[in-house]
């Protein structure tokens, strides 16, 4: 067991170890621990124009090192994180904004996902809920057709104290016929 | 309602793969040139005939050119090559970028090969790619006489993308 673990803990490390590997290594000097910090997230955040789907980080491209270059030097010249990504913008298209701005075309981009993850909610809720009620529904009309001490001990088990202490419940046979009829119907409901 | 639902499945996979096919048509590498319809950047760069000649945007007003991104280390312009001597010999006004490139090494390139460009402009930093929005040689833009970029190619220029996509453009540009 600890074992495992701790194989588990090594594997990890290699598999964090590999990506930040594979992140291209330039040297490059700030002047400040800030400015460091704003050409991270700069580089992070901005895609490379040739590669499908990498950062300005990650990619080894050349037009990529040539952006970081860039970057750095607008940074170095004092411009603000705006105007570098308008900067690019300009340049490249919103396609290099890992962040593309809330308008029009990208509205979809933006709110499908919870749209789905609410419809996706909204199902599950009603399922649970029709589901919920037919439990209810089979309990107290006992469509399981469950023989009557069967039912007695169920309404036990689930701590009906109230169906227990019902005598009209318990053995009822007329009553039972008629639910194997209701449960009939709501097969054909279906 | 009941039975509506029973087709749900089948209506989900129809949409899914009416994208997913859709998808298979698109070039992932296709993208939009965030400068069409915006003029050529300022820029003032030697002409690889002569390091000592200037240049600068006004070499494309008042006639409309092709510009051509290109470089001897650019495996993909060494195919375009003859066909942009044959749009030279038709009278196209061609200007070349050469991008990032030795010199020495474009120069022979041109002698060896036959040189499609009124002039080639030299890039030697990418700088002037950086402004153009260049991400890889070999890339093509159409600009009219007034200096305006109206279309950008990237990749091979060839008999099919030439008629296909810059002539439309080109011919239009001319009146």
């Amino acid at each position: 067991m600890l074992k495992s673990i701790l194989k588990n803990i090594i594997f990890l490390q290699l598999l964090v170890m590999s990506s930040s590997a594979l992140s291209v290594v330039e040297v490059k000097e700030f002047s400040s621990e800030k400015m460091r910090e704003r050409f991270h997230v700069l580089v992070t955040e901005l895609r490379c124009p040739k590669c499908q789907n990498q950062n300005l980080a990650d990619s080894n491209s050349p037009i990529s090192a040539d952006l970081r270059e860039e970057i750095f030097r607008m940074l170095k010249e004092g411009k603000s994180d705006q105007e570098i990504i308008d900067f690019l913008v300009v340049r490249y298209g919103e396609f290099v904004m890992y962040r593309p701005p809330v308008k029009k075309t990208t509205m979809m981009l933006w709110f499908f996902p919870g749209v789905l993850l609410l419809g996706g909610l909204a199902i599950i809720f009603s399922v649970r809920r029709r589901q919920m009620m037919r439990a209810t529904d089979d309990l107290t009309n006992n469509k399981a057709g469950l023989a009557v001490e069967e039912q007695a001990r169920l309404a036990q088990l689930l701590g009906d104290k109230k169906h227990l202490g019902d005598k009209k419940y318990l053995g009822d046979e007329e009553h039972r016929g008629d639910n194997s009829d209701a449960s009939h119907t709501t097969g054909e409901r279906k | 309602m009941a039975r509506l639902k029973l087709f749900l499945p089948l209506i989900v996979f129809i949409v899914l793969a009416l994208f997913l096919f859709n998808g298979l048509e698109r070039d992932p590498n296709a993208m939009p040139s965030a400068l069409i319809d915006r003029p050529i950047p300022d820029f003032s760069l030697a002409v690889l005939s002569d390091e000592n000649k200037q240049v600068d945007q006004t070499i494309f007003q008042g006639k409309p050119a092709l510009l051509n991104v290109w470089a001897t280390w650019c495996v993909s312009c060494r195919v375009e090559h003859p066909y942009l001597n044959k749009l030279s010999e038709k009278g196209i006004r061609i200007i070349g970028l050469n991008y990032k490139d030795d010199i020495v090494a474009a120069r022979q390139w041109l002698e060896v090969k036959g040189d499609p460009y009124a002039l080639s402009i030299v890039d030697d930093t990418g700088r002037m790619g950086l402004d153009l929005g260049v991400f890889g040689a070999p890339e093509t833009y159409v600009v009219d006489s007034t200096g305006t970029i109206r279309y950008k190619h990237v990749g091979v220029v060839d008999d099919r993308v030439w008629k296909k996509y810059l002539l439309p453009v080109w011919q239009q540009i001319q009146q």
